[in-house]
């Protein structure tokens, strides 16, 4: 049993409003005309398609496959017709374009063959297991978008102690996992032990903040009938960001995860109930990660849960709440705290998309910020820091561009939370200033790079030059030596007589002598190989491949000079 | 159609640079209330006058600076000054006293350095340093603290705005020496502590007659504070409990030589020093150990220039000093990020 919880530094308090969404029971979202999947659904390399434009696909099929480790398999939501292979509006900050897979729905909704291990997962390894989930395309539905079967393999020195199960949805407005606690349960807890399994975890805390009441209960239920004693529900107090990983591991643990390090590091992994439950559904179902609980918040006519396929679009989403209350504003995508606006209506919910709130300057709280006063340095922003940070020393230098102190108040410890920004009385835009300084220190190292790169070209190429100056002084020095060899030659063939066939001897064993001198040179100036250290064993082939051409055209150029070399003794 | 997309976070709570200041005035309420009964009308005077001259001063200087001046000028930032100002004053200081220590506050101290936010000194207590410097008599003769003294409105008027006092108040009748000043002379002259408390009414139960109250009055009000969450605990706390804690091993040594701890927590600015002076956030230490120290060192200061300096109260001069030291206090002290 857990004796303590840990009481994390700062945070705020914030006006909830999680009732209003949490009314109407989890519904879903009906099919629409058109599902836009992009391939960026979470965090690492895009998936790369595999299906044509035109081709036919059923439901749970998957179109694209994950290219490389860090990466996720899309799935088809529903079955139907691939319509387009393009670029798309992402739910992204940015608000860029980037790769989508656009299906027209046939309105069917069959499902691929699916092939579940219903109960039996305990016989699986945990390497199957993380195969099983890695292509079922899942990844962290908390909003980070991590692969799990990444976060899964944890390697094999590594002792997983505690395994938090994360249900605190800090952020007010969004109830998704609230509704999934409270509907799913049983899910959650089947997903949790398979989870266990594959990390081979000790014990299995979820926390969830105590104001989710209902959620807490039918957690508890659920947990009692697998009567797993290593499982354990734990109310941890409710203050945003007590949902934020390094905060709930803190006030389970009371361990910070070390700056640059993971969790895993001091031996926890954290997991979001959502992923939990699509874990579940990939084990026992077979099912891949097609859809998943949306919150449809703020000013609609009315705000619930919606499951949702992914690709589904945001503008879908509101109109089967009723629409909007007045004119949108703003839509944001995620909580109001750490959420993005989007600029337009019509983006696609993909995997990490929990919440769909919408402005439409009815509810107050939404209110946007009002005229930026000076910062009076009041402290307010440190005080609710929750990683403990300087927030207006940061603002002065983030002001400033002053880089490198920016980055000596550990401006990259920012989980960018919000509290600051949120307290300030000032109203300054904090967390804009940082984000800013973070790009500005990205785009200045990429520019170091660059610049060290053409550097390391440009003394290279000075190397270079240099080289070829010595060689040329070298040849030149070598013909005066033949010049010298001849003359001698000359001067013995007057006095001994005529003597053509012992006359080349000598030169040709001057010039030997001296091509060896270079080479010797040569081999005391060689550049090392760089980059040689993990190649593939095709790789290493060609360099010596490579190796030995150059080795063959090193001689043929020796002969040739050799050749020159005798030339120029018949020109002179 | 493109919506508004600003960055996170999208929401905000209520609080705003007037709401704090407007507490921060609250807070000065109690303190201002004992200090007219007791001393009467002069000290209203003086506010009105300060925040009149310096909210004159403010839109001045916002509109030389080109700043839009109504959300500065309602800031509440220029008031506060104005009235810890007045509140630093003699009660029957000439009207210019006030106007001109209000006017280099606002002017100097605070907008040639950039105004809201950017002043490395108190405005307060540099418009204070300057008058003291250069009108010390007229900053020394403050109102004798007993009852008797009690001044009325128009004869406050007359202190104030009049070339003569008033016929039927004898200045020296009505005004002389602050406590502080009174026991620093006196002991210069080689008297026992305790000797000079008896032989003048002008010490009270724990510190200046009068001024004791205005303390636990202004000591209300800044607990609030704290309670409240405008200020912090550390700088008032460590402030106080420096200066006792020297004033207090002194006392132990010497007690004829040197003063009782509770009689330099409840004389002169201590306790508004500490809870209203000493936290102005722009010019004070801003980590949590940064305060601690900036705190104790205000209060050492003020026991070393009261017991040995040229000035009897020293609330100014040990500010002025540490706002010098806060920004590199605040560079040694920096907290242990999370995960470090």
């Amino acid at each position: 049993m857990i004796s303590k919880l840990f009481k994390f530094k700062g945070g705020v308090h914030i006006p909830q409003h999680k009732e209003s969404s949490t009314q109407l029971a989890v519904e879903p979202a009906s099919i629409p005309k058109r599902l836009i999947l992009p391939l960026t659904q979470h965090i690492g390399t895009p998936a790369a398609p595999i299906v044509e434009v035109g081709q036919k696909v059923l439901k749970g099929e998957k179109i694209a496959q994950a290219d490389g480790y860090v990466s996720a398999p899309v799935h088809a939501p529903t079955s139907g017709i691939i319509e387009d292979i393009g670029d798309y509006p992402l739910p992204h900050p940015s608000g860029m374009l980037a790769q989508c897979i656009v299906i027209k729905p046939d309105g069917e909704d069959r499902w691929i063959e699916l092939k579940g291990h219903s109960g039996d997962y305990k016989q699986l390894d945990p390497s199957e297991l993380r195969n099983i989930i890695r292509s079922s395309g899942i990844v962290g539905l908390g909003g980070a978008g991590f692969p799990t079967s990444i976060k899964h393999n944890p390697g094999p020195d590594r002792v997983i102690d505690t395994l938090i199960l994360n249900g605190a949805e800090c952020e007010p407005y969004i109830t998704c996992d609230d509704m999934l606690m409270r509907e799913k349960s049983r899910e959650i807890i089947c997903g949790l032990l398979i989870t266990k399994h594959a990390l081979q975890a000790k014990r299995c805390i979820i926390a969830i903040e105590n104001n989710k009441t209902l959620a807490i209960e039918s957690m508890q239920q659920a947990a009692k009938e697998f009567a797993d004693r290593n499982i354990e529900v734990v109310a941890i107090p409710t203050v945003y960001p007590a949902g934020s990983e390094k905060q709930i591991i803190y006030t389970i643990t009371g361990k910070e995860t070390p700056k640059n390090g993971l969790p895993l590091h001091i031996g926890v992994v954290c997991q979001n109930v959502g992923t939990t439950a699509a874990v579940y559904r990939a084990i026992h179902h077979g099912e891949p990660l097609i859809s998943r609980y949306v919150t449809i918040a703020g000013d609609v006519k009315q705000p619930r849960n919606l499951e949702v396929l992914f690709g589904t679009s945001a503008n879908d989403l509101i109109e089967q709440c009723g629409g909007s209350t007045a004119d949108i504003r703003r839509i944001i995508i995620g909580g109001p705290m750490m959420g993005f606006a989007m600029q337009q209506i019509t983006i696609p919910v993909i995997k990490t998309t929990n919440c769909i709130l919408i402005d439409a300057g009815q509810t107050k709280d939404l209110h946007t910020r009002q005229y930026t006063m000076p910062c009076i340095r009041c402290d307010s922003c440190a005080d609710v820091c929750p990683v403990n940070l300087l927030p207006q020393q940061l603002y002065w230098f983030s002001k400033a561009q002053e880089l490198d102190r920016i980055q000596e108040y550990n401006v990259f410890d920012c989980i960018e939370c919000g509290c600051c920004d949120y307290v300030c009385p000032s109203q300054i835009p904090l967390v804009q200033y940082y984000r800013f300084a973070k790009s500005e220190i990205w785009k200045r190292e990429r520019e170091t790079q660059k610049s060290d790169a053409a550097r390391d070209r440009h003394e290279f190429h000075q190397f270079r030059i240099d080289r070829e100056k010595a060689e040329k002084a070298e040849k030149l020095r070598q013909k005066k030596a033949a010049l010298k060899i001849k003359k001698q030659a000359t001067d013995q063939s007057n006095e001994i007589g005529n003597n053509d066939k012992k006359e080349a001897e000598p030169k040709n064993a001057a010039i030997v002598a001296a091509m060896e001198r270079v080479k010797a040179k040569k081999a005391q100036q060689k550049v090392e190989p760089k980059n040689t250290d993990d190649l593939t064993d095709h790789q290493k082939k060609l360099v010596t491949e490579i190796d030995q051409r150059r080795a063959e055209q090193r001689e043929t150029q020796v002969s040739n000079s050799n050749d020159n070399a005798k030339m120029d003794n018949k020109e002179l | 159609m493109s919506l508004y997309a600003p960055s996170s976070p999208h929401i905000h709570n209520d609080n705003s640079i007037t709401k704090i200041m407007l507490k921060v005035l609250y807070a000065l309420i109690p303190g201002i209330l004992v200090y007219i009964y007791i001393f009467g009308f002069g000290v209203a005077i003086n506010i009105l006058l300060a925040i009149i001259t310096a909210l004159s001063c403010e839109a001045i200087m916002l509109k030389i600076r080109q700043r839009p001046i109504m959300p500065f000028i309602t800031d509440g930032s220029a008031v506060i000054t104005a009235v810890l100002l007045a509140l630093s004053i003699p009660s029957i200081a000439p009207w210019w006293i006030i106007f001109l220590g209000t006017a280099f506050s606002i002017i100097i101290a605070k907008h040639l350095y950039g105004g809201l936010g950017y002043n490395p000194f108190n405005p307060a207590m540099v418009g204070y340093a300057m008058l003291l410097i250069s009108f010390p008599q007229q900053m020394t003769t403050w109102q004798l603290s007993t009852p008797a003294t009690f001044i009325g409105l128009p004869d406050s008027f007359k202190f104030i705005f009049g070339d003569h006092t008033p016929a039927q108040l004898a200045t020296d009748a009505i005004s002389g020496a602050t406590p502080l000043d009174y026991l620093k002379n006196q002991l210069g002259l080689s008297h026992h502590v305790s000797d000079i408390m008896n032989s003048s009414n002008v010490f009270g139960l724990l510190g200046g007659n009068g001024f004791e109250w205005i303390s636990i009055a202004f000591l209300i009000g800044g607990l609030w504070l704290v309670k409240q969450k405008i200020i912090h605990w550390h700088i008032p706390a460590t402030m106080i409990g420096s200066l006792a804690a020297v004033a207090t091993l002194f006392y132990v040594i010497d007690p004829d030589q040197y003063a009782s701890p509770l009689f330099h927590i409840f004389s002169g600015a201590t306790i508004l020093g500490a809870f209203f002076i000493a936290t102005d956030p722009v010019s004070a230490a801003t980590t949590a150990k940064g305060k601690i120290i900036y705190g104790a060192c205000i209060g050492l200061l003020i026991y070393i220039i009261r017991t040995w300096g040229g000035y009897p109260d020293a609330i100014a001069f040990a500010v002025l000093l540490m706002n010098m030291s806060a920004p590199t206090i605040d560079y040694y002290t920096k907290p242990k990020t999370y995960g470090h």
